[in-house]
This record gives structure tokens, sequence and C-alpha cells, in this order.
């Protein structure tokens, strides 16, 4: 084995945790940027995602458009969600969060009810390909383009669309924008949406890697809360920059030591990072620029 | 002796609802009837009431550090394990001879103040607060669950005490008490109950004195302003820790009882939703009063109990359901407002015979 196989292995692994790390995070990223909430069902929603993508495909749907269904649906239980609980709750975040685990235990215990302990998966699409003596996954590549092509639709969302200015009005000054004519309301709607949607496709994307469980949510929570934990609120000065540092933790701590280091790696990181930069990268950012 | 005095003085006062004889005889009340439970029931339902108790403190120890210091914290579940399963540990080692259990209860409370000690210092000195604290807590919970689960191998081992992984630990000794001739064992019964009672009294109104302290006062003040206690000159930041560190011990206690109960502690006992139900118990009783949690986590207890036998499926979803409404519409909590309205309502009815 030579350096360019070793080079390309750990590569692969970063990116992989990368992809992992933003994908599972944008979602609850955007959601916590706007309205300064974490959203305890997020992990309900990339399980709402896998299962309606996997229903989709078992229907006869190929898997590009069951990745589609599962964004839009997750996307529209999103709606609902804000309509019927968060909406009531903008004053008061720290009820909002106690609020979204009540849904989400509803959500998990509700599933199991109604679908059962498991459901079937999705086979993995395109196989894998042969770097020196190891074989890999070329979804997983799949997956990191889809990451990098995520930060990329979010970034042009927000900067180049009408709904991005509005949206970014209303995270500055509410009040101010509400004044300037601007329905916060109508916005925070979205943005929920927006980010059930994005966990969603997260889900849909990693239902043909995973079993198919309802507790599968709490596969991506922890990861999901970590980086935006260090991301602070900004999703392209914070989750990105994020995601690509825990990826080095965990890429180098899991090939060392095996995926549970992996993890720990990761809360030692957040924990360390909280105690240095208490606002997370973009809030450093943000400081040094102003 | 007018220190004692000044200190039984403080068990009512501004930050605990009930004052009074009126109050303070339907305490006694109370008290005597769960004193003379024991002689009407039999011995598996006494047990089954323990359970009940024990989870009482994890409840006030969420009630401490959140409804009154306003941090909340989803990790109370993860001191809970590391006691239960240092007391599992401690045990399983040295045995219960020598009245070592009482001892092995005060050691596994302290390691898990000892891990808040640490974890608290990194997130107040920190200055985290509000959602980033939850999250943090939680993730730390959910990652002790992960690491425990996965110690089945016989490589995991402290001393002789196997972890045994998604399995748990089992068959660590009850509580005992040495006595001269023979020791008391504390079965899962009418002697444990009474002891379980005892510590709950003693917590209970320990807690209503501290509360009502100047500490309490101080820990109320940062809660409904962070930066103007701090204005006032106190380093809010070592009050927090402070409170972080009662809340997790008195949360370590409810495993070691827990533990030593059931004989028995499992991963589970700090994933997802077990860390959940605490927050459902407190958030519905009234997180900002010690008697409505307490109140509110035994009938919530009661009505999931009930739940789990008539349609087992069902209760998780009906706690949610109801965890959601509460927060709807009782953000104070349904006991608490109940326990308001029938003050008001007392009020109202002296001042018109009077």
């Amino acid at each position: 084995m030579d350096i360019a196989t070793h080079v390309f292995s750990a590569l692969y692994q970063f990116g992989d945790a990368f992809a992992f790390l933003v994908l599972s995070a944008c979602g609850l990223a955007v959601i916590f940027g706007m309205m300064g909430v974490i959203n305890l069902a997020h992990g309900e929603f990339i399980m709402c995602g896998a299962y309606v993508t996997a229903a989709a495909v078992h229907a006869g749907l190929p898997l590009p458009l069951g990745i589609l269904a599962g964004t839009v649906v997750s996307a529209l239980v999103g709606v609902l969600v804000e309509l019927a609980v968060i909406r009531h709750l903008y004053d008061r975040p720290l009820d909002t969060i106690v609020a979204t685990w009540g849904l989400s235990l509803i959500a998990t215990q509700g599933t199991l009810i109604m679908v059962g302990s498991t459901m079937a998966g999705v086979g993995t699409p395109f196989g894998s390909f042969q770097v020196g003596d190891y074989s890999y996954s070329i979804y997983r590549l799949v997956l990191f383009c889809a990451a990098l092509g995520v930060l990329a639709a979010l970034y042009a969302l927000f900067n180049w669309t009408r709904f991005g200015v509005l949206a970014r009005a209303t995270i500055q000054v509410p009040h101010m924008a509400a004044a300037l004519g601007v329905d916060t309301r109508l916005i925070y709607s979205l943005t929920f949406a927006c980010g059930a949607g994005l966990a969603g496709l997260a889900g849909g994307l990693y239902a043909p890697t995973m079993t198919l469980v309802p507790t599968m949510g709490a596969t991506f929570i922890m990861e999901a809360f970590v980086t935006v934990v260090i991301g602070g609120a900004d999703v392209f000065l914070g989750t990105a920059p994020a995601g690509g540092v825990l990826a080095v933790v965990k890429s180098v701590m899991t090939s060392w030591q095996g995926q549970l280091f992996g993890q720990i790696g990761l809360l030692v990181a957040v924990i360390i990072v909280v105690r240095v930069l208490p606002k997370g990268i973009s809030g450093f950012v943000l400081r040094e620029r102003t | 002796m007018t220190g004692l005095f000044s200190l039984f003085r403080r068990l009512e006062g501004p930050q605990t609802v009930g004052r009074g004889p009126r109050f303070w005889s339907l305490f006694a009340f109370v008290l005597a009837v769960a004193l003379a439970y024991p002689l009407f029931s039999d011995g598996y339902t006494v047990g089954n009431t323990v359970y009940f108790l024990v989870w009482v403190f994890i409840a006030l120890s969420l009630c401490v550090i959140w409804g009154y210091g306003g941090s909340l914290s989803f990790g109370q579940t993860a001191f809970f394990g590391i006691a239960g399963y240092g007391y599992g540990v401690l045990t399983l080692n040295f045995g219960s001879g020598y009245g070592f259990t009482l001892l092995a209860l005060v050691i596994a409370v302290a390691i898990a103040a000892l891990f808040a000690v640490l974890l608290g210092y990194f997130m107040f000195f920190g200055r985290i607060a509000g959602v980033f604290l939850g999250i943090v807590t939680l993730a730390v919970t959910l990652m002790l669950e992960r690491f425990m689960a996965q110690t089945a191998g016989p490589e995991w081992h402290i001393g002789t005490a196997r972890l045994n992984g998604f399995n748990g630990m089992s068959a660590m000794p009850p509580l005992t008490i040495p006595w001269p001739g023979e020791p008391i064992v504390l079965f899962a019964d009418v002697g444990l109950y009474y002891f379980v009672l005892g510590l709950l009294v003693f917590v209970y109104l320990a807690l209503r004195i501290l509360m009502n302290s100047s500490f309490g006062n101080v820990i109320v003040a940062i809660r409904e302003n962070p930066e103007r206690a701090e204005m006032l000159g106190y380093d809010i930041r070592r009050y927090q820790l402070i409170t972080f560190v009662v809340g997790a011990a008195l949360a370590g206690l409810s495993g070691v009882l827990y533990t030593a109960w059931g004989q028995y502690i499992t991963p589970s006992s700090m994933g997802m939703t077990a860390a959940a139900l605490p927050l459902i118990w407190v958030a519905v009783g009234g997180r900002s009063d010690l008697t409505s949690t307490v109140v509110g986590t035994l009938v919530v207890l009661a009505a999931f109990q009930a739940l789990t036998i008539y349609g087992s499926q069902y209760a998780l979803v009906f706690m949610g359901v109801l965890l959601v409404l509460t927060v709807l519409i009782a953000p104070n909590g349904l006991v608490l407002g109940a326990m308001n309205w029938i003050g008001r309502l007392a009020a109202r009815f002296t001042q018109r015979a009077g």
C-alpha cells in the first residue's frame, strides 16, 4: 500500500463524516439560526423522510423521486407542526424545546404503533469501487456531493432570492422587518418548513444506508446538536466550518479507536469549544468582522 | 438555639407555595397517611409505591435546576445512571457487610456530584445558557447511554463487576443497615419504603429551607434576570454551578435508590425516553414549586402506570400529548395552577367569613 491509497482512504472517511454532519445538522441550523430554537423533534423529521422515501421506493418510484417525496412530506408535516404548536411559543424559546421533545415522543411511539418495530429498507445503489486493497461505496461519494449541493442551494436561497432577503431581515431585527411590511409569521412558517424539509432530505438520502426503525432519529441527533452548538447561529459561517472541523475529529478518532470513540471525540470537542467560543464559530467570525 | 429556630422559620417563605397552620396540618395528615399506609397494604404494593417515591428525587433535582435556577438541563438521567452504576460497581466489589451499602450510596452520589462539577464548570464558566445548556447536557446523556450499551464484552469490567452492555448490571445487594445481632436488609417492601419515605421528607424540608434562604433567593433572581443579578454583585456562574451540583446529587440519589430497589440498572435508564420522563412530571406538576413537583410526579407516574396496564403502547404517546398540551395551555404546570386557585378560593372564603 502506498501513500496515495492512505491519503485517499483518509479523505474518503473525512468526506463521509462531513456529509453526515452537514446533512443531519443543516435543517436544525436553519431553524436555530432563524428562531433561536432547537427543534428536538429534528430526529423524527429525519425518520419521517427516511420512512416516506422507503415507502415510495417500495411503491415503485425510482430512488431520487422517493427522496424528493420524503423531503416534501417532511416539509408539509413541518408546516402542520408549526401551525399547531410552534407558532404559539415564539416568545418562550425554552418551552418550545420542551414541546418539541413531547412531539418527538409522540412521533417515535406513534410510528412504532402504526408501522411496527422495523420497516423493510432500500438497497444501497451504485455498488462500489476499488482503491488499493479496500473497496469503497460510490453512494458515499454521492452523499458528499449532496452535502455540498445542499450548502450551495442554501447559500443561493438566502442570498439571491426575495425569500432569502426577507428571511435575513427577519433574523437581524424581527420588529423592524415587521414594521417594514414583512409578514414575519409567514417567514417563520416557511423557515420551519424548510428546516423540516432538509431533515427529511437527510433521512431520504441516508435511508438506503441504514436500518429503518422508529428510533433511527437518535442516530443523527447527537451529531446534529454538536455541529449546531459548535457552529453557532449561521449556516454558512457556522455549520459548514463546524462540519469540516468535526469531520476531521470524528474520522481521525474513528479510524484510531472505532466508531464510539469518534463520537466521544465529538463530545469532548464540543465541551471544549463552548468553553472557549461560547457563541460558536459563527459568533467568533462575526465578532472578528465587526 | 436561635440559629436552629431561624432555620425552621425558613420552611415557609416567598419561594415555596404553602404556609400557615392550615398547610402544615395538611402536610402532617399526608405524612401520617403515608406512615400508616403499609399497615393497610401488602408488601408487593408497598414495594411498587417505593418505585414511585424513588423517582420523586430526580423530579426534585430538575425542579431545583430548571424551575428555581432557570437552567434547563436534559441530562439529569446521566447523573441518575452514573450513581446507579457506581452503586452497582461498589457493592458488587465490596459486598454489603458492615453497612457498606450506605457508604456506597454516599460515594455513588458523590461521584455523580463530582461529574456535575466537571461538566458544570465547562458549561457555566463558558457562560452557556438557555438552549445550548439543554443540548450539551442531552448530548452527554446520550453519549453515556451509547458508551454503556457497548460494554457487553468481558473486557469491560471494574474489579469483579461486569458492566454487561445493553443488558445492564444486576444482582447487586440491596441497602443494608448494620444492626447488632442481624443486619437489617432493606428489600423492596416495607423496610425500604420507610427508609425512602424518611429520606424524601428530609430532602423536601431541606430544599424548602434552602430555597427560602438567601441562596434560594439569589438563584431565583438569576432565573428572572441574570444580568441584573450580576450587576448586584453576585457571581452567577458560581451560584449556577452549585445549583447544578445539588441537582445532580439528588438525581444521583434517585439512581442509587432505583438500583437498590430493583437490584438492576441498564443503559436505557439514560436514553432519550428516560430523559424525557422527569421533564414531563416536572412540567406537568409545576416546575417552580417543590410541593407541586412532588404531587405532580406522583400523580403522573400513577397515571402512566395505569395507562401502561391498559394500553402499554399508547402510554408514551399520551405522555407526549400531555407535555405538549401543558406547555401550550398551562406553562406553569397543572398542579401549581390548581394549588394557586385553591389558595385564592380559600383566601376569598376567609375574607367573606371574617
